[in-house]
């Protein structure tokens, strides 16, 4: 089980276990993050992952470019901690 | 001559055999093919070979969606008068997919990939076409008849409107205006007498927002959602009903985030019919009649 900090938000922190999405972890903790596909696709749960290790699922390109890949965005649905992170929520 | 109806569509999704695996065990399709990068895909009430091409490729979203024309010689007819409209077009040679003759290729005024085609290898129904029972035994999943109609976003949705009805020779039965009636914010377009078979709202050109399957009635549309739900797919919309096209519906996601959406339940139109027409301050109500407010995510996923 990890933490994950959400960093606009000081103090709203929530669990996620390894093998759980970032997305689903956060709403079920009351945080929300907007969601369409929770496929990879749409692009709406889009974050940034401002510290910790994490492992990216299948994300489309179209959605999520390869700088911002390297710049640590990541689609929430398919984010996968694999320390305690910290992750920005960036509204659209 | 003229162009019949919606005949295929071609998605791309980012794990093929997921996505096999949804469309065919979930929505209930039958896999009739495979080639490199693609596996092919029918409803069981549809004679030709497919319907539905899944595409191995590096994000969501719609490759093409094809309309089946009268007869071969329609393919030079309409690649002429798409020349004349300013769109581009080009020949895509026999054998270029699984089971198809050649078509035209057809760059829409939204950026999007419409083909026309003609020869298609036939399958046939499992209940055959002599005195047939009125449904196969042996469906899995929701098992819908065909597949229905596309929604598609769109910039200029004037001059698409005006491309597929001066063009290709569509009707609008219904269109979603400003209040001032100044701008098209959506088109419902049909070529044969269902209330629509591709569909534009204004949005992101080349956007996919969904690719629609006909089932038979509100209770199948519940029962859908009840297969979704066991299946653990995403629902987005549950089971309602659309203002515009008084379709019934449910809204969800395939595993690559492209939008799929089981509909009943729309009227016949003909081409003597008037365009219904929606004032953007009733959108709610025209797209989701019950709830009469439009969800964030609805206007905004696309792939
Ligand atoms: S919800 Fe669509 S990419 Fe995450
Ligand atoms: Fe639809």
């Amino acid at each position: 089980m990890f933490t994950v900090q959400v960093n606009r938000l000081v103090g709203e922190i929530f669990k996620c276990s390894s093998t759980e999405d970032v997305l689903t972890a956060a709403r079920r903790h009351g945080v929300s993050i907007p969601l369409g596909c929770r496929g990879g696709g749409c692009g709406m749960c889009k974050i940034q992952v401002t510290e910790g290790k994490f492992e990216r699922g299948t994300s489309s390109m179209a959605v999520l470019t390869e700088e911002e890949r390297r710049e640590n965005y990541s689609l929430a649905c398919k984010t996968y901690p694999r320390e305690n992170i910290t992750i920005e929520i960036t509204l659209k | 001559m003229g162009i019949m109806r919606l005949g295929r569509v071609e998605l791309k999704v980012m794990d093929l055999e997921k996505s096999v695996d949804y469309y065919t065990n979930v929505i209930g399709l039958e896999e009739t093919g495979r080639s490199e990068g693609r596996i092919y895909m029918k409803a069981w009430d549809e004679y030709d070979h497919h319907s539905v091409v899944l595409q191995q490729a590096d994000s969501a979203g719609l490759d093409h969606m094809a309309f089946k024309v009268e007869k071969l010689d329609d393919l030079a007819h309409y690649e002429k008068k798409v020349e004349q409209f300013g769109c581009t077009v080009r020949r895509v040679p026999n054998g270029t997919r699984l089971a198809e003759g050649q078509a035209i290729r057809i760059e829409t005024p939204t950026g999007h990939q419409v083909e026309l085609y003609h020869d298609i290898e036939v399958l046939g129904k499992k209940v055959g076409s002599l005195n047939p029972h009125p449904w196969p035994t042996d469906t899995r999943g929701i098992a819908p008849h065909a597949l229905d109609h596309c929604l598609l976003t769109g910039e200029d949705l004037e001059t698409a409107t005006r491309f597929f009805m001066e063009v290709l020779g569509f009707k609008q039965s219904e269109k979603v205006m400003t209040v001032d009636g100044e701008v098209m914010l959506g088109s419902f377009l049909f070529t044969g007498n269902k209330a629509h078979d591709i569909a534009f709202v204004k949005g992101p050109d080349k956007k996919l927002h969904h690719a629609a399957f006909h089932v038979d009635n509100f209770y199948e549309v519940l029962k859908a959602a009840d297969i979704l739900s066991r299946n653990e797919v995403q629902i987005e919309v549950t089971p309602t009903r659309h203002g515009i096209t008084r379709g019934q519906t449910v809204y969800f996601f395939d595993p690559s985030g492209n939008r799929n959406e089981a509909f009943c339940g729309g009227y016949f139109t003909y081409t003597d019919f008037p365009t219904i027409t929606w004032t953007e301050d009733r959108i709610g109500q025209g797209i989701f009649y019950h709830r009469r407010e439009l969800i964030e995510s609805f206007m905004k996923a696309l792939t």
